[in-house]
């Protein structure tokens, strides 16, 4: 029997709906996303740690959720181990789901890795709630079982998402190393058809003295500001030469690093629509985005400048250094999921890492 | 910025037609608001005067002729433009600029192609060369072979094994294609393919695999987005323009999504497409294997429904990208404040559903596939797929009540319906259901995914659980909600639990609304903001749902808003002519100082763009959603006169619900409906009317029919384009007939009339208020009464006419307004013999002649209309009709060479899906011009005739000894050659189709030794009807063009004789009003 569930906001408005997923309640920061498609995609990324996600496109479910084949030690069709958000919200969810490469519904994937759902909610109503009031604390509660409301971003939750140990992916010329802070499997992915070899190390590792070409600074949830460790192990590798690159929060911690300070949006970018615009040129790319955060860019030290910039509200999109070979996208371009216009950031970061190589 | 173009030429797509219909005057408008807003002179060639894009104050300049690459040239030497426009006029345009590419025309005067370059264009649609192009750069194609003859083709079919597509190249909506399961199939497909084109293709079949388009737009900077992805419910093997689509694809997953749109950006790029583009794709449903289908770089029927599915402006964007903007420099046309380089997120889907009108054709196949037959679509919008395709299967308005509750949708063999689609095989599914059928079973018949089927059946399940409860008390606010959310309408409900017998539900209708509204369970209004509501919208592109607890607007509740109630999907009866009342109601209002309010579902048409209103609501136009959006306005009235018969039927029912009714009261408007009443209103102003009875038993109308005599009319009530009307000349005809017109109107009984023969018909429209006509138009049909007005040749202002006949009409049309105290536009038909004048129907609504007339009169009887009805200031002084020096001719395009087997006669049914109206200083001129817009050719070598009975015969006499002049070589079947060279005219006697062993009028047809066919028809023998019927359709099917009525025959040949292409006037549209 479908049972009833309640979501309610700090603010105090209730939504109703029906369970589906794990029968649990739970807290989180509630957000809103604006794709069409890629819920499997989305529920795994590490980014999405510790909040409740409400997508914009009513109809959830439809293809299922494909089975958990893994390449190269990664989940095939998965961005991480696990759902990592907290809780799913919806306007119309599917059971009934039709794919050749599905294995389960969403709701047994929910209900395997215990994260509840509610769907039959406005979802309109509330996402707008949420561009007004910005994003706010919020819990599904199911069976009336009350749970307090939580703040995750008071959490270090980087170090909930991040590998514990140091992993080594592909056998390439290019060595990267992978600071890892929840990266997305497609990063990975994106570097593995490049002919690389990642070294995955976690999040406060002290990788400053590590043989590599080149250091990539992955994606992660919450507040950047909180990873101290990581900003002070970046600040050394931007002190020397070798090429790095950062997505998303390993933008933010590379403006930190760098001496820039970060703020929090209203209620982030989080859709795959987001228009980028290459500073000084007429190219504007379509991106794949989930961020919170955003780099304030008059704090930009001199010798640093915007690569990107969002085509709509003119935030920070993405940073580079003057002279050495430096940069970071705030979007996602290795989507996954997402469009995969900007795939070629990858390119370029391996042809720095040639370059460098060549010169040294 | 930087471009230097002060004039530009756009190409419109001329008449609606079957595969090429109102989206065409939406994106062609949208192209030229484009580039006033740029300052740039607009020219535009479009004979299409029923559009909203041939208006005053949108194209600087408007030419009313063919488009044809002599018309255009002639257009170039007068207007000396700097820059043309191809992409916004369908295929008619870009066909058109190809041959004018080709001959050199745009390069001697040198002329730059705003936008894809012609050079892109030609590569995507010669499809060898796209082929191989898209091979280049590793995009997959169907296996394929190009080739020019049926032996080749043959040869091909071999190589590439059964079952193929064969295709046309160079064709519309798919004309001349279809799949062939053996090499006598392949024959005769082949030949018939190869009379469109010459070349044609054989391809392997993907029947079965997804179809799934993109549209994709690109500027010179090599920005690329994909604004819109759409899927077929219907796999593969049914042209998309025959399919129900939903956008944006269901049953895609993340990396499937992706990867075929990587492909389209690729695609764009490598063409160099400076605009928009569609690319459509076969998905397997087992993997992820593609193929890509076919690409159009132009605006087409799918980009008009990504625009209206998304409020992304797509041919705007386009045409300014044509200019040389970068995509970012745009604004979003919704939010006003981001930028229009995005790809548009929704958050509800849309679904489209074809519109046919097969029952309106005499032998056509009900069978749909890859060739496309629809005369209209529907969008429906949703937050979920039931609530989505309940909506569009009522708004299709073919008497449908959703996917479920469908009485007169049963099917002897659902099998078969189900493998072998037809226009009602969704309804199939829903008696599959019913009869127990699985998902499984179903999609093992159709191939249709089983995600779409499962929600079908989620329909199905709430019908049967509804069918459980008996009264609304006890149906529960859970189950009574979950309805409404999965799209159920009152109706449907009222029929499920309240079980009432057939016939008037309305008492039940409107327990189940007040239940309903006493739980607060009504629909809220949602906005369609193209940013899912990351940003706020500036525009009121608006919908309703159940899905949803709030509404996205505050209502003023001012008693300010007008609402305008739009025409519904386009069909045989009413098309873009009521689009352009809408929108010039809608602007009526404005200018009186109301906030205008559109209702419509059709996203083919202007009245469906947001910017022309101040809320659009893209929902049905049910009596119940109609009242759920009155609710929420609380407006000072509503139109209902402006939008055909759609919401003319609902003015009765709007009134009895204390809704204010905007103009002539809806006691007036049943009055004239009515046939009885109508009837003893004229008899107590004795006015004439040929007699009629109204019958309900066979014995009633044989005692009647013996008293007028055959040949009678017979027909339902309440029709607007004549449904199962017609005309009966024998007791054989009166049978048949009789079963059709009951099929059609169960409630009402049947109506038989005296057919007069060889009388004029006469239009006339007009506008009054409070009872007195301010303006008024006559026109006259070329063909004597008994072709549909709605087919007949228009003449206006009248040439024929006595001015005893005009003076009489006016006066009877001021007894009727005054009597039935008409405010706002209305429309009468008359018949005219000898000065005798009867009246034989009365529509206190806009005509579709009215944009015809207001444009030739240059003067707007919409707007006069709504000022009429808003108590506005009238103008004291009006225009008259007398003052004209110039005519104009209205002429009818038939479809006939989409509908495959259908008879292309013409009679009391209408046939024609468009019009054109051409304006010229004399009639002849006007005449030619006109049917040279609709697809006839001055023929050059000779005329085949079959003169029918001894009145055609005797009309035809005088135009055949001109075209003998003239040096035609005449051929015609037995009778007629007889008769005319006893007539001292020279010509040659054929054999008829069944005539075996001599030269057959067929092979005539066939060898293109004629290049015109006159073919009267008689309506005797069966032997003599098939003949006839086999002469007609191999002329249409071989593209040689056919008149069927002799008054229209001659009128065609007296203009050609008289006048020549060089000879024709070549005029501006001002230049004709100044």
């Amino acid at each position: 029997m479908l049972k009833q569930a309640k979501l309610i906001l700090e603010d105090g408005s209730e939504y109703h709906g029906t369970s589906f997923g794990y029968e649990g309640s739970v807290a989180g920061e509630m957000v809103f996303n604006t794709a069409m498609t890629g819920y499997p995609e989305s529920l795994s990324d590490p980014s999405y740690r510790g909040q409740i996600l409400v997508t914009t496109f009513p109809l959830i479910g439809n293809y299922g959720v494909p089975g958990d084949r893994k390449e190269d030690d990664l989940f095939r069709h998965f961005e991480s181990e696990k759902i990592q958000l907290s809780g799913f919200v919806v306007s119309d969810y599917t059971e009934d789901f039709s794919h050749w490469n599905a294995s389960l519904s969403l709701s047994d994937w929910m209900k395997e890795h215990q994260i509840p759902g509610i769907y039959g909610v406005d979802t309109r109503a509330l996402t707008k709630k949420l561009r007004n009031g910005g994003s706010m604390k919020a819990k599904i509660v199911v069976d009336d079982q009350d749970v307090p409301f939580i703040d995750p971003n008071s959490r270090h939750l980087v170090s909930e998402v991040s590998t514990t140990e140091i992993k080594t992916y592909g056998k390439g010329k290019h060595k990267v190393l992978l600071l890892d802070c929840g990266v997305k499997n497609n990063i990975i992915r994106c570097l593995l058809k490049r002919d690389t070899t990642i070294t995955r190390v976690p999040y406060d590792f002290d990788f400053t003295n590590e043989d590599y070409d080149g250091l990539f600074i992955s994606n992660g949830p919450g507040d950047p500001k909180l990873n101290v460790k990581a900003i002070e192990h970046v600040k050394t590798a931007i002190g020397q030469d070798k090429p790095i690159m950062g997505i998303c929060l390993g933008t933010q911690l590379m403006a930190l690093a760098a001496g820039a300070d970060t703020y929090k949006l209203k209620y982030g970018h989080r859709s795959h629509n987001q228009p980028v615009l290459l500073k000084g040129t007429k190219r504007c790319y379509i991106t794949s985005q989930n961020h919170g955060y955003a780099i304030d860019t008059a704090t930009l030290p001199s010798d640093w400048e915007v690569l990107f910039e969002n085509a709509n509200d003119n935030t920070c999109e993405g940073i580079k250094h003057k002279t050495k070979p430096f940069f970071a996208s705030q979007f996602h371009p290795e989507a996954s999921s997402g469009p995969t216009d900007t795939e070629f950031l990858f390119d370029d970061f391996i042809g720095m890492m040639e370059t460098y190589k060549d010169k040294v | 910025m930087t471009h230097n173009i002060k004039k530009v030429l756009v190409l419109g797509s001329g008449a609606l037609k079957i595969g090429e219909a109102g989206e065409f005057d939406y994106s062609g408008s949208q192209a030229l608001k484009a580039m006033k807003e740029e300052g740039i002179k607009t020219v535009l060639i479009n004979p299409n005067i029923a559009t909203v894009q041939t208006s005053k104050g949108i194209a600087d300049e408007i030419y009313f002729l063919p488009i044809t690459p002599y018309f255009v040239e002639q257009v170039i030497l007068k207007e000396k433009p700097d820059g043309i426009l191809l992409a916004f006029g369908g295929q008619t345009a870009l066909n058109c600029g190809i041959e004018l590419f080709n001959a050199g025309t745009l390069k001697k005067y040198n002329l730059k192609v705003l936008g894809t370059p012609i050079e892109t264009i030609i590569k995507t649609e010669d499809r060898e060369i796209f082929a191989q192009e898209l091979r280049s750069i590793d995009v997959k194609t169907p296996k394929s072979m190009a080739v020019g003859s049926i032996d080749d083709a043959l040869n091909a079919a071999g190589t590439l094994g059964f079952p193929i597509i064969v295709r046309a190249a160079f064709t519309l909506g798919g004309q001349g294609s279809g799949f062939c399961n053996n090499m006598d199939e392949l024959r005769v497909l082949a030949e018939n393919a190869l009379s469109y084109s010459s070349q044609i293709l054989v391809e392997e079949s993907l029947k079965g695999w997804k179809e799934v388009e993109y549209e994709v737009v690109r500027d010179a900077y090599d920005n690329c987005i994909t604004v819109c992805n759409m899927e077929n419910f219907d796999p593969l093997g049914i042209h998309t323009g025959e399919s129900i689509v939903i956008a944006p694809s269901q049953t895609l997953t993340n990396s499937e999504y992706h990867k075929l749109r990587s492909l389209a950006l690729k695609i764009i790029r490598h063409f160099g497409v400076v605009g928009e583009c569609n690319v459509q794709y076969a998905l397997d449903p087992n993997s992820e294997d593609y193929r890509v289908i076919e690409v159009n770089a132009r605006l087409s029927r799918s980009s008009a429904l990504a625009s209206k599915a998304t409020g992304y402006p797509l041919a705007f964007v386009a045409a300014k990208l044509g200019l040389g903007y970068a995509l970012q420099d745009l604004k979003n046309a919704v939010t006003k404040t981001t930028t229009a380089c995005f790809e548009p997120a929704l958050d509800y889907v849309v679904c489209k559903i074809p519109r046919w009108d097969l029952n309106k054709f005499e032998g056509v196949t009900k069978e749909i596939g890859s060739s496309m037959k629809s005369v209209g679509e529907v969008m429906a919008i949703g937050r979920n797929f039931e609530e989505a395709i309940q909506k569009g299967l009522r708004m299709i308005g073919q008497g449908m009540h959703g996917f479920v509750g469908n009485k007169n949708s049963k099917f002897e063999d659902v099998d078969k319906e189900l493998a072998n689609p037809t226009d009602m095989r969704i309804f199939a599914i829903a008696q599959a259901f019913e009869k127990g059928y699985t998902v499984n079973q179903i999609h093992d018949l159709t191939a249709i995914d089983k995600w779409f089927l499962s929600k079908l059946e989620n329909i199905s399940k709430l019908k049967w659980e509804l069918q459980k409860v008996n009264e609304l008390n006890s149906l529960g606010t859970d189950l009574f909600r979950k309805s409404k959310v999965y799209g159920f309408s009152d109706f449907q409900i009222a029929r499920f639990v309240l079980k009432p017998e057939d016939g008037n539900m309305e008492p039940e209708l409107l327990q189940v609304r007040n239940a309903r509204k006493k739980l607060g369970i009504t629909p809220v209004v949602k906005q369609i903001d193209t940013l899912a509501a990351e940003y706020p919208a500036q525009t009121n592109y608006l919908y309703l749902t159940y899905s949803g607890s709030e509404n996205d607007l505050v209502y003023e509740n001012d008693n300010k808003s007008v609402i305008v109630l739009g025409s519904g999907a386009y069909r045989i009866g009413s098309s873009v002519e009521f689009d352009w009342c809408s929108v010039n109601a809608l602007s009526g209002v404005k200018k009186e100082g109301y906030r205008s309010v559109m209702i419509n579902y059709n996203p083919e048409t202007v009245s469906t763009d947001y910017d022309v209103c101040d809320r659009l609501y893209f929902d049905e136009l049910s009596f119940e959603r109609v009242l759920d959006i009155i609710d929420l306005e609380q407006p000072k009235g509503v139109i209902v006169s402006v939008g055909g018969q759609i919401p003319n039927n609902l003015a009765m029912r709007l009134h009895h619900s204390d809704v204010k009714v905007l103009g002539t009261s809806p006691e007036s408007i049943d009055r004239a409906e009515n046939r009885k009443t109508f009837s003893a209103m004229l008899d107590d102003l004795r006015v004439d009317q040929p007699r009629w009875a109204e019958l309900s038993s066979i014995e009633a109308i044989h005692t009647f029919i013996d008293e007028v005599n055959f040949p009678v009319l017979i027909r339902p009530s309440y029709v607007l384009s004549g449904a199962a009307m017609n005309v009966v000349s024998n007791k054989n005809e009166l049978e048949h007939f009789l079963n059709l017109a009951t099929q059609v109107s169960k409630q009402y009984p049947v109506v038989v009339s005296e057919f007069i023969q060889e009388a004029k018909e006469i239009e006339f429209d007009g506008v009054a208020k409070d009872g007195e006509i301010l303006i008024d138009a006559i026109s006259e049909h070329v063909e004597f009464a008994g072709v549909h007005s709605g087919d007949a040749t228009l003449v206006f202002p009248p040439q024929k006419l006595y001015f005893e006949t005009i003076r009489r009409i006016r006066k009877i049309a001021r007894e009727i307004a005054k009597s039935l105290n008409i405010t706002g536009p209305f429309n009468m038909q008359l018949l005219a013999k000898d000065n005798d004048i009867k009246v034989i129907e009365c529509n206190l609504r806009a005509s579709r002649s009215f944009p015809f007339v207001s444009k030739v009169m240059d003067f707007n009887f919409v707007e006069l209309a709504t000022k009429a009805m808003l108590n506005g200031t009238i103008p004291s002084q009006m225009p008259s009709m007398f003052e004209l020096e110039n005519i104009g001719v209205k002429a009818s395009q038939f479809s006939f060479s989409r509908l495959s087997k259908a008879d292309p006669v013409l009679g009391v049914d209408m046939a024609s899906t468009g019009e054109v109206g051409c304006i010229g200083p004399d009639y002849y001129d006007a005449i030619l011009k006109s049917m040279l817009s609709v697809g006839y050719r001055i023929p050059k070598k000779g005329v085949l005739i079959s003169s029918g009975p001894i009145r055609s015969k005797i009309e035809l006499l005088k135009s055949t000894q001109m075209l003998q002049k003239k040096g035609y070589k005449l051929y015609g079947t037995r009778g007629t050659a007889k008769f005319l060279s006893e007539n001292g005219v020279e010509i040659e006697g054929v054999a008829w189709p069944d005539e075996k062993g001599e030269i057959t009028a067929l092979d005539l047809i066939r060898s293109k030794e004629v290049d015109f066919v006159i073919n009267i028809p008689k309506n005797l023998s069966e032997d003599e009807l098939f003949n006839d019927y086999q002469i007609r359709r191999t002329a249409i099917d071989l593209n040689v063009p056919l008149v069927t009525n002799a008054r229209l025959a001659s009128a065609f040949i007296y203009s050609f004789c008289k006048k020549s292409l060089e000879t024709l006037d070549i005029n501006t549209y001002s230049h004709y009003l100044s």
